[in-house]
């Protein structure tokens, strides 16, 4: 009888498409459900969400003029990396909520599913929310709907790599980038899921990735000026009102969700409506 | 002047010469270049094509560190650059800095290289950004250490405020001075004026005043020569042609980096001006990097196996 | 002046050997190849060679393919998520792109067209459509039809000869996605990319019966079309049979689209980018040999720059590369079959006969094969036989205009109404135009551009309905739309 001693994971940040500690080398520490010892999270500070807007802006650019055909493929290929993985993503759930083995298998494959429901929405979103608008005169006037930019959010505790997905997949598919930060309680599948994204031609800095605490993290996205969307679905309600306070010093849009649905992915969205006179 | 009886001199004659240019479509523009570059050259045709290209590089050093052994070393690979195979032709030219024409020139001489051309930088490349009278002076500067051609930049900041007579006139007069001492290139610095419909405008401005060659880039900014740029500025040589019997010469320069690039220029020739510009008198193409790469395929090609940088010499 | 090289450029062949084609084939029934009958032989149109010998179904494999759809719809595919046969989609998507060059050299094999073309537009285009499609099985709710929308059931699907797999991929996506089984038959002379496709089913473990492929010719159609286990017809060919299988299930509860013929206007403004727009007729009645319904083969230029357009054009046709379509730089490649090579020379003929003037691009055509060069007609006028009927060759067809309603009323004077074509550089007169004209897709400063999302169809005699986009879904599903 063997006794291979195994070669465990440290678990970092994911920031512009690498893996970095956190700039404060904090951690903290993550138990099994049955109280052991699984391992030392970064405990991001403001600082990494600092760095983590920096990449996500700078990737706004090139992952909004994507078409919608790539995008909708690069989703649909986290699904396929996701799925080849799919007991790594069981086992963690097991060891950390100590969740049943039928349980840990339904979330993962309802979070491969809703990755390819949201990839089959970027070619569409845009016929269903977009329109050509009668106006009275002679001017073609279209409704173009667009992402808006840099979307923060924070995942819900539960369920920790479903409920993390429901947050990234619908702000991305339309071009938003993203910095998202997992369960405080349950990070690990929010770090593995980084891994999936980091082999799916996902470009650098569209979606980033922190581990840490709400109370910490939540304020200083709320307060960012260069952060355009809050989705706070992963957020108690008690603490809304003030991050809508916070919020308002940059006008940003502040959502939080129940279930995956097109809205989730409209709510990051602008509309621009533009005139063009017909004429010869 | 005549201007091949196409504009009188001045600016009404300028304005509604250039007003009178069809658009370009930018999408359509670049899909034509994309069509184009996706020509499989092989063989025969690629064998030829290599040639070709190393006989139309413009074998270019412009840095600030430029010294006289820097500039010696380059133009010993232009005459020969193959030492160990003389079949390999010499290039067009070398591209130097004014203050670096004597020395190229007599350094060319010594190795044998008195078919090789020396083109100088003028105007205050690369920015163009200095007084009518310097400019000048730069240009004779060159003209008189024994440069064959010169490689103008024009004034940029005229031309996107609309001052076109102004860039127009300066052609003229830098025209003028090279008589009949050297062929007149004129660079558009294509990445800043941006828009397909301004490189349009530029060529036939350019050509009108005189130019021999149009260049599209300094090769200091990106975007260079990209692609569809070099097909407009072909469409506007082959047009011009068309409107006044005469050939003027096209030259890329920069983001040309290795022999696929470059012979996705000489199609783009081949295909929009035609097989008359595929002569180093109407066609160069303006790069460093790129010379060494046309060796290894040459080599793999002669060699049948991959060739590595070792056996490439560097200038 | 030195002697001017001519850089010709040698022949760049793509391999054939990455495709393996059977000496026979019979239909892919109920998920597996079953053995056929009354096989003909099937030509490369370039060569003449005999590429391999298709079946003809008949009563008995056209009632065994619609047999093994019903069964499959009711038993199976009716009673899926549209979450789960979306993946299935997505998974024969994604086995497309795993082999495209082999359905790229395939198709270019029997059908004639380059190469270049079938790698590069057809096949990339088909697993689009599937992608496409794919993602909308599982979101019919939003798709703006109503929340209740039911599919026909089993659809018969005939398609041509012009794009086999991009047709087959029109046909076979949307009405998977909707929830709909499938009887497909491709066209007699293009079948062999429709059975490789069957294999691409049973690598994605589609449902067996889901989709069927019967081979054969007009007489297989005929019999899928009055079959009374079909509930649902699409139809991509020809007006004049279109015609004949509207008037066929007219006393039917059968629901019917087709997509039909054309003869497009390409119209060209004074104050167009010039050179583009020479790309644009060129690509609009060259692109696919000119065997596209919607493809821009009647030319209408502003009279005050017609000579200098086409003396442009002229230049421009010179270059195209006729020939090997197995050759990555041929630009135009063979007419699909002899049948179709005596139609174009009919109704050339014609046009010399009326008086119209004929120039050919020069160029050197292959000894065998089926073979026309690129050629324009100038001097036309809409009293001519070839302004008005459909040519499906590479013949353009010139006339002039002064006013722009003038070119309008000249390109909406056809029963067609598939597409329309329109370059100018003022975007308010491009905005006019597009709204005067009566066609199903209008391209603005392009042409021949097809996407997923984009629905494609025609007015009047060019067809019923469209595929492609949210439109494109409400052909498939019950209730909604045409009946």
């Amino acid at each position: 009888m063997s006794n291979r001693i195994d070669v465990k994971k440290t678990y970092k940040l994911f920031i512009n498409g690498v893996f970095p500690r956190t700039e404060s080398g904090r951690t903290y520490e993550v138990k099994s459900a049955k109280g052991s010892f699984i391992a030392n999270p970064c405990l991001a500070s403001r600082k990494d969400l600092k760095d983590a807007v920096v990449a996500a802006r700078a990737a706004h650019h090139g992952w909004n003029k994507a078409t919608a055909y790539n995008k909708g493929q690069i989703l649909y290929r986290l699904a396929e990396m996701l799925e080849g993985r799919r007991a790594q993503f069981v086992d963690e759930i097991i060891a950390v909520t100590g969740a049943t083995k039928a349980k840990a298998e339904k979330e993962v494959s309802e979070s491969v599913d809703r990755l390819v429901w949201y990839a089959g929405w970027s070619d569409k979103i845009s016929s269903l929310s977009g329109a050509l608008n009668p106006v009275a005169g002679p001017y073609y006037n279209f409704t173009i709907p667009e992402s808006m930019g840099v979307v923060a959010a924070i995942a819900p505790e539960t369920p920790s790599l479903l409920g993390l997905i429901d947050v990234i997949a619908p702000i991305i598919v339309s071009g938003n980038t993203l910095v998202v930060l997992a369960s405080s309680k349950a990070p690990l599948s929010a770090m593995s899921f980084a891994e999936v994204i980091a082999t799916s031609d996902v470009p650098a800095g569209v979606i980033n990735i922190l581990t840490g605490m709400k109370d910490e993290i939540a304020p200083w996205m709320a307060s960012h000026m260069d952060i355009d969307g809050f989705d706070i679905t992963g957020l108690a309600t008690k603490k809304h009102a003030e991050i809508r306070t916070s919020g308002a010093e940059n006008l940003k849009r502040i959502f939080a969700f129940k279930s995956h649905d097109p809205a989730r992915i409209l709510a990051f969205m602008e509309a621009k409506t533009v005139w063009h006179p017909i004429g010869l | 002047m005549s201007f091949y009886g196409l504009v009188d001199g001045t600016d009404t004659s300028l304005k509604n010469y250039l007003g009178s240019l069809s658009g370009v479509d930018q999408v359509g523009a670049d899909a034509r270049a994309a069509m184009l570059a996706t020509r499989s050259i092989k063989t025969t045709s690629k064998r030829w094509a290599i040639d070709m290209a190393i006989s139309m590089v413009d074998l270019t050093t412009l840095e600030g560190a430029d010294t006289v052994g820097k500039v010696q070393a380059l133009c010993t690979k232009a005459v020969r650059p193959d030492p160990t195979d003389l079949t390999v032709p010499s290039v067009g030219a070398v591209c130097v800095y004014n203050d670096m024409v004597a020395t190229a020139r007599k350094h060319l001489d010594l190795v044998g290289g008195q078919h090789v051309g020396v083109a100088a930088v003028s105007t205050a490349f690369p920015s163009g950004r200095a007084s009518m009278p310097v400019k000048l002076r730069d240009t004779r500067d060159a003209l008189d250490a024994g440069a064959s051609e010169i490689d103008m930049v024009i004034d940029r900041g005229a031309f996107l405020s609309g001052h076109y007579i102004d860039v127009f006139n300066e052609i003229v007069a830098i025209k003028e001075l090279c008589g009949t001492r050297a062929h007149l290139k004129v660079i558009f610095e294509t990445g800043e004026l941006v828009t397909y419909d301004n490189v349009r405008k530029a060529s036939f401005l350019a050509m009108a005043a005189g130019a021999d060659f149009i260049k599209t880039s300094t090769g200091k900014i990106a975007p260079a020569a990209t692609a569809p740029v070099v097909l407009v500025m072909l469409e506007a040589v082959r047009d011009f042609y068309s409107m006044t019997q005469q050939r003027i010469g096209v030259k890329p320069a920069g983001g040309i980096r290795n022999t696929k690039d470059a012979i996705k220029q000489l199609v783009l020739v081949n295909e929009t001006a035609g097989p008359e510009w595929l002569t180093p008198s109407l066609f160069r193409i303006g790069a460093s990097a790129l010379l060494n790469d046309l060796l290894m395929q040459r080599m793999k090609m002669d060699t049948g196996y991959y060739a590595s940088p070792a056996y490439v010499t560097i200038d | 002046m030195e002697t001017p090289v001519s850089f010709d450029y040698a022949s760049a062949p793509e391999s054939r050997a990455i495709v393996s084609i059977k000496p026979k084939y019979g239909h892919f029934i109920a998920g597996k190849f079953v053995a056929g009958s009354k096989h003909f032989p099937t030509i490369n149109p370039a060569t003449e060679e005999v590429l391999s010998h298709i079946a003809l179904a008949g009563k008995a494999e056209v009632d065994a393919a619609v047999k093994a759809a019903r069964k499959a719809y009711t038993t199976t595919w009716s009673k899926m998520s549209g979450k789960e046969r979306g993946k299935y989609l997505f998974r024969i998507a994604r086995i497309m792109q795993e082999r495209a060059r082999e359905f790229a050299v395939l198709e270019t094999l029997d059908n004639g067209k380059p190469i270049r073309e079938s790698r590069d537009v057809d096949i990339p285009l088909a697993a689009a459509h599937f992608f496409y499609h794919a993602g909308w099985a599982d979101k019919l709710e939003f798709a703006g039809l109503g929340t209740s929308t039911k599919p026909h059931g089993v659809a018969g699907q005939i398609i041509p000869w012009n794009f086999p797999l991009l047709m087959l991929a029109w046909k076979v996506a949307p009405a998977l996605a909707t929830g709909n089984t499938v009887v497909l038959k491709p066209a007699e002379s293009t079948s062999l990319t429709a059975l490789l496709f069957a294999e691409v089913c049973q690598q994605a473990e589609l449902p067996a019966g889901v989709v069927n492929i019967v081979t054969g010719d007009g007489s297989t159609g005929a019999l899928i079309v009055n079959h009374p286990g079909i509930d649902k017809i699409a139809f991509t060919g020809s007006t004049e049979v279109g015609k004949i299988i509207a008037r066929a299930v007219a006393s039917t509860p059968k629901s019917v689209t087709l997509e039909l013929g054309g003869k497009a206007a390409n119209i060209i403004f004074d104050d167009a980018a010039i050179d583009e727009a020479v790309e644009g007729i060129v690509n609009g009645i060259f692109f696919n040999q000119g065997h596209v319904c919607c493809a821009g083969s009647r030319l209408i230029l502003q009279e005050n720059v017609a000579d200098e357009v086409l003396e442009k054009l002229k230049v421009r046709m010179a270059k195209i590369r006729v020939g090997d379509p197995m050759d990555k730089n041929t630009d135009v490649g063979a007419i699909n079959s002899k049948e179709q090579l005596a139609k174009i020379i009919e109704l050339t003929a014609a046009g010399d006969a009326e008086g119209a003037q004929r120039w050919s691009a020069p160029c050197e055509l292959p000894s065998k094969g089926f073979w026309f060069a690129p050629t324009i007609f100038t001097g036309v006028t809409q009293a001519h036989r070839i302004a008005r009927e459909e040519i499906f060759g590479p013949v353009l067809s010139v006339l002039t205009f002064r006013t722009p309603q003038e070119a309008i009323d000249k390109a909406n004077n056809t029963p067609f109404g598939l597409s329309a074509g329109v370059w100018s550089e003022k975007g308010s007169r491009i905005l006019w135009a597009t709204q005067q004209l009566r066609a199903g897709v209008v391209w603005a400063n392009t042409f021949n551009k097809f996407d997923p999302t984009s629905p494609f169809g025609g007015y009047k005699e060019s067809g019923w309905g469209r595929e492609g986009g949210r439109h494109g879904l409400s052909a498939y599903l019950k209730g909604v739309g045409h009946e």
